[in-house]
């Protein structure tokens, strides 16, 4: 009797919510800052770029009536952004705009589209592609994209793996020395945008030993690029006897990189461990979770808290926010899956405040409340999801959510 | 209106799953405890303790026609794993599927009568020798 009342009360609560126009979760901001929903429901929104007029692109992962970009346009000036424009037939994840061209991604192809003296674009049935053929092996497929000054792009080709083993995600497969797939994945490669049709081979694997760097930019103060990689998965679940449950959850840390041509973060062999800040050795490779490994691979500016899924990362470069933010890094951590059956951890965006392209304090969560509920136990139960970051030509920051479709704009109000 | 029955449903489809997991508790009780310790540690991290997966990566076990059809299907995608895309309510995932063939019959046999008879799943069990015989087919 008591359940049914229970239930009876439970199925009113939602009547009520279901009444609402639309769920909304308030994401909480640093005081000063305010945010607006700029889009929403257009599911699976991964990476976003904001042109110099202001108007919002963004890269679908799932196809909305059959289109994979959508670019939203505020026409009469009052903050709404009420013009529509959907294109490309394709799904993925990267999308950028540099030198006059929109640049974006399926999970094997750089596409790009150019722009008219109106910021129009010319060619929205025919992209030019300027990769193609890149390794799309489902698993950490994902093609995202940064610029130089100098005309280079440069794009993260995930490792279609977990930590190289014999047999991906098999317990017990030991893991191959030297890893084969480093040669054509696994880093970031670089490509001239002066050249179209390129191939893997036409490009420099500029940076190696990454799984998944989800999030890059190019830091214009140092000239350098950075980037965000998704650590391993599974220490406890395969090696409970050194990882416990709550260890194999805060553990490997996700990592914030400075990379230079030529550097190797050293996976698969090692991960991060911020709480020894050194280069573990995989177990797979011997490790026993002391034993370090590597020694060539460069270490990271910023280890964080295991699998929360850093998916994109902005150096911050515009004048709206404080001082303290400019040329600081923004990272969009998607929340984890990988620590259950502990609860989940990320689903916000957090700041690393930086001179000279080194962090000069700890980091802070910025935007948090995305997953509209504390802790997270059950992961499908999450509101939204951070994925993208863009910045507005006036300073502002846009964060995407590949959950329920949104955009938020987040703007400092002096 | 059509929202008030639409909750009016789920509530029942709540209900009865409460009353659905208490039978089958009873009825194979050591068979799904024994399974439920199998799920948590070999299955949970990718499918999640609700079942439900986690989008674009790892399906859901709740409500698929793989986990309450075939059960030789079934047995086949644990002891040889998956890494060939396959949809599920109208979605692909990317994630491989490792072979557990490490898994003994019996803890098979559990962690499938297990899923088949959680997240609002009810099907029937699975036995050892139905599992043995799959792996002697390899
Ligand atoms: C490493 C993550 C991972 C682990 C661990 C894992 N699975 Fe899966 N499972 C997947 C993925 C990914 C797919 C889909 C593969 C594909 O599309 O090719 C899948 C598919 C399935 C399917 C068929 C599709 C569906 O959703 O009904 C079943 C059944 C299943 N898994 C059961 C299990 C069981 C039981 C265990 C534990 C013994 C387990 N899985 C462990 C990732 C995992």
């Amino acid at each position: 009797m008591q359940k049914i009342k229970l239930v009876v009360a439970m199925l009113m609560l939602l009547n009520v919510a279901a009444a609402q126009p639309k769920l909304q979760v308030a994401i909480q901001l640093p005081t000063g800052f305010t945010s607006k929903v700029v889009a929403n429901d257009l599911g699976r929104v991964r990476h976003i770029a904001v042109n110099s007029n202001g108007d919002l692109y963004m890269k679908l992962d799932r196809l909305v009536n059959g289109k994979g970009i959508y670019r939203l346009r505020d026409n009469n000036g009052d903050g709404v952004m009420e013009d529509t424009l959907a294109f490309g037939n394709y799904t993925g994840t990267g999308i950028g705009i540099n030198n006059g061209y929109l640049y974006a991604t399926s999970d094997q192809t750089i596409y790009r589209y150019k722009f008219d003296a109106n910021q129009n674009i010319v060619n929205l049935d025919q992209p030019e592609i300027v990769v193609d053929g890149l390794m799309n092996k489902r698993q950490h497929a994902s093609k995202s994209i940064t610029f130089d000054k100098v005309g280079n792009l440069y794009v993260n080709i995930g490792a279609p793996s977990n930590v190289c083993q014999e047999q991906d995600r098999q317990k017990g497969s030991p893991g191959l020395t030297p890893c084969p797939i480093l040669e054509n994945a696994g880093g970031i490669w670089q490509f001239n945008t002066s050249k179209t049709n390129q191939t893997l081979s036409d490009g420099i694997r500029y940076a190696t030993g990454m799984r998944n760097a989800l999030g890059i930019d190019w830091n214009n103060e140092v000239n350098d690029l950075f980037v965000t990689i998704h650590g391993r998965d599974m220490l406890y679940q395969y090696f409970p006897e050194m990882y416990n449950q709550k260890r194999g959850a805060e553990l490997p840390s996700e990592t914030f990189y400075r990379v230079k041509k030529g550097d190797d973060c050293g996976w698969p062999y090692i991960h991060w461990d911020h709480f020894q800040n050194k280069k573990i050795l995989n177990p797979e490779y011997g490790g026993d979770g002391k034993k370090e490994g590597a020694p060539n691979a460069i270490s990271p500016l910023v280890g964080f808290p295991g699998h929360m899924a850093p998916n994109a990362l902005l150096i911050y470069s515009g004048n709206q926010f404080p001082a303290k933010y400019k040329n600081g890094a923004f990272i969009a951590f998607h929340g984890s899956w990988n620590r259950t059956p502990e609860p989940q951890e990320g689903f916000y965006v957090v700041f690393v405040p930086m001179k000279n392209g080194l962090p000069t304090g700890k980091w802070e969560v910025f935007a948090d409340g995305f997953s509209g509920m504390s802790p997270v136990t059950n992961l499908s139960a999450a509101k939204h999801r951070p994925t993208g970051l863009a910045q507005g030509e006036d300073g502002s920051l846009y964060v995407s959510d590949d959950k329920a479709g949104y955009v938020w704009k987040i703007s400092y109000n002096k | 209106m059509r929202i008030k029955l639409a909750i009016f449903g789920l509530g029942l489809i709540l209900l009865s799953n409460f009353s659905n997991a208490q039978t089958s508790v009873q009825g194979k009780s050591k068979q799904m405890l024994n399974g439920k310790k199998v799920y948590d540690m070999y299955c949970q991290a990718c499918h999640q303790a609700d079942g439900n997966g986690v989008p674009r990566l790892n399906p859901p076990l709740a409500g698929t026609v793989y986990v309450t059809g075939s059960k030789t299907r079934l047995i086949d995608i644990v002891l040889n794993g998956l890494t060939d895309p396959i949809e599920i309510n109208g979605e692909e995932y990317n994630n491989p599927m490792a072979a557990h063939s490490f898994l003994t019959d019996q803890q098979i046999a559990d962690v499938l009568t297990y899923i088949r008879n959680s997240f609002g799943n009810k099907a029937g069990a699975v036995s050892v020798a139905e599992v043995k015989k799959q792996r002697a087919k390899k």
